[in-house]
């Protein structure tokens, strides 16, 4: 039995400080503003919501807001990369994606252009707001596209790593930004490196692949399984595109199954790009959740999480399923 | 920078006799290639070809064929990108690449696609083929300029029936915001779309006073008409402060008699008998 103050200890272990990653991105983007001349920043309006004010006011010479336009700013981004500039092209995620398509497939990813999109407060992050707003379609749609690099950091230490390393990147690159509060995963001083996936929980029972804010609840999955004797690996598939094959190929080699969480459209995203890996080099027990092919009905955005079994007893209980331990 | 041999000519009418001569001679190249590839843009490529000539080999671009990629060159994108055949003649008759290499137009793995590629054809700025995207790309490369202090400038060329896609006028009002005076559109006003004339499809007039509507400095000019263009594109800005916009009214199918004025020749494709009495009309031979 516990004593008062271990309950108290206990309490603050399962309410950890909770991050808005689009902080640690605004910050990093500063940052590297003020290192690098070519960097500036490019909204549709959204200024608040991708959290550019300090950005705007330190470097007004910088910032382009083209007002609400989204074809446009995916190709004046273009522009000024073909002129010699590091773009970030920064908005809804929902908006950047579905309204500038055509622009993001010929003008960067055709092109090769070095144009860096921002895909803010990704997912189901804005709840009530409805599936207008919910951006579950982003993964699926942008993995498919050649020389697109697609990445989904976890927590604020990732978010900037991977900002971080956007910089050095020659080509276009998607980054999905969630502003859904998530605890610290990764330690201060932690290298995103593309195309690679970090394990974060060695285990050779089962193996949970997830990205963005399901990495919390995969290690929360992990340690409920532990519990119970089951020993779960955990890998953050930050990675989308390009995605590290070999880790995912080892986990189904070293484990009895697979599962995969993401907050997006289970069908054309993290799940379905390790089905992919999967079912041509080595065919194993999967269980994929995200959303199951629907738009979402009203609810917050932790409502709906918990209505799609996006959570750690989801993760868990596709654990058990997948090891028909159920 | 390679010596332009129109810059050695004095005379005005001798300057346009050079000029109508070399977009002639674009004219025939790019029907030559839609020929021997069975598919192409030809109406177009015979309407813009003027506006290429001028731009290319009348000092308007400072650009090196040399150096493609000098930082300081004036971009031109043609946002049109279906008038690849004039364009990418254009570019090899001004040394970018090798001329005899326009005979692979559309060949399987050549490098001259359908539409232009900028990985792979040297002096293309932009990969366009779907329309309403050039614009937006110019006004990015002329805030890039802006941002870095530098003084080169953006050409655009679109098609009219190219301006019913919204994306432009998202540009152009980022560029009257910007107030993007190293920015130039050119229209190619040749009234017809893949369908239909414009007109009868979409209305695009008045055309001027839309562009003037959104800020921009606008000037109309006959299109076949090299010593009206240079003088149109040697005076830029037309006003300080503000993105021009050049109409230039042209003939789709221009310098060819069975083609001009032609919906069918948006993407007509000339026979081989076609294409002798088109060289025969133009005064330029042949290269088989």
């Amino acid at each position: 039995m516990s004593t008062p103050g271990s309950m108290a200890t206990a309490e603050a272990a399962v309410q950890p400080q909770l991050y808005d990653c689009r902080d640690a991105y605004s910050r990093a983007l500063e940052e590297m503003a003020a290192n690098d001349s070519r960097v500036c920043a490019l909204v549709n309006d959204s200024l608040s919501s991708t959290k550019l004010k300090g950005f705007a006011s330190r470097f007004p010479h910088r910032f382009i807001n083209v007002g609400i336009a989204e074809q446009n700013m995916v190709g004046v981004g273009t522009g000024l990369a073909n002129g010699g500039m590091l773009p970030y092209v920064c908005g809804g995620s929902c908006f950047l994606t579905a309204r500038a398509m055509e622009q993001i497939k010929v003008d960067l990813a055709y092109s090769k252009a070095n144009v860096k999109l921002c895909g803010m407060s990704s997912g189901m992050a804005y709840g009530q707001l409805g599936p207008t707003h919910h951006s579950i379609e982003d993964v699926a749609w942008l993995r498919v596209l050649p020389n697109l690099a697609v990445v989904v950091p976890a927590d604020p230490v990732e978010t900037a790593a991977a900002m971080q390393y956007s910089l050095r990147h020659e080509g276009p690159m998607f980054m999905r930004i969630s502003r859904m509060p998530v605890p610290a995963i990764h330690a201060a001083d932690h290298r995103f490196t593309l195309g690679k996936a970090h394990m974060l929980r060695p285990g050779n029972d089962i193996a949970l692949l997830a990205n963005g804010i399901m990495i919390a609840r995969a290690l929360d999955a992990a340690d409920s399984l532990a519990a119970r004797g089951i020993q779960a690996r955990v890998l953050n598939m930050s990675s989308i595109k390009p995605m590290d094959a070999d880790a995912v190929l080892e986990a189904a080699q070293s484990t009895r199954g697979i599962v995969t969480a993401e907050e997006g459209l289970s069908s054309g995203g993290l799940g379905g790009a390790v089905a992919e890996i999967l079912a041509l080099h080595h065919p194993a027990p999967m269980r994929i959740l995200g959303v199951p092919g629907v738009f979402a009905p009203t609810g917050s955005a932790e409502f709906l999480l918990e209505h799609f079994g996006l959570t750690a007893r989801g993760i868990h209980n596709a654990a058990l399923d997948v090891l028909g331990e159920a | 920078m390679s010596e332009l041999q129109f810059e050695k000519l004095d005379r005005p009418d001798q300057r346009a006799a050079w000029l109508k001569n070399k977009a002639n001679w674009i004219r025939l190249s790019a029907m030559t290639m839609t020929h021997h590839a069975g598919l192409g843009h030809t109406g177009g490529d015979l309407s813009s070809a003027d506006i290429l000539a001028v731009l290319y080999f009348a000092g308007i671009l400072r650009v090196d064929p040399e150096n493609p990629n000098w930082a300081q060159r004036d971009r031109f994108i043609l946002s049109k990108g279906h008038c690849s055949a004039a364009f990418y003649s254009t570019l090899a008759a001004r040394g970018f690449f090798p001329i005899e290499q326009l005979m692979t137009y559309m060949d399987p793995l050549s490098l001259l696609n359908g539409h232009p590629d900028r990985n792979k054809v040297p002096g293309v700025e932009a990969n366009t083929g779907p329309l309403g995207h050039g614009l937006p790309i110019a006004v990015g490369a002329a805030l890039a300029a802006r941002m870095r202090g530098e003084n080169w400038r953006v050409f655009v060329l679109t098609g009219d029936g190219e301006l019913q896609e919204g994306s432009n006028w998202e540009a152009a009002m980022t560029a009257q915001h910007y107030g993007l005076e190293n920015l130039a559109v050119i229209v190619d006003r040749n009234r017809i779309q893949q369908g239909d004339f414009t007109e009868n499809t979409i209305r695009m007039e008045p055309l001027a006073d839309r562009w003037s509507a959104f800020g921009f400095a606008v000037r109309e000019v006959d299109g076949h008409n090299p010593i009206e263009l240079l003088n149109c594109l040697s005076e830029l800005p037309r006003q300080n402060g503000k993105p021009t916009c050049i109409i230039a009214h042209t003939i789709k199918g221009k310098g060819v008699s069975f083609a001009e004025n032609q919906v069918a020749w948006h993407h007509g494709v000339p026979t081989r008998e076609q294409l002798t009495l088109a060289a025969a009309e133009l005064g330029v031979e042949v290269n088989w």
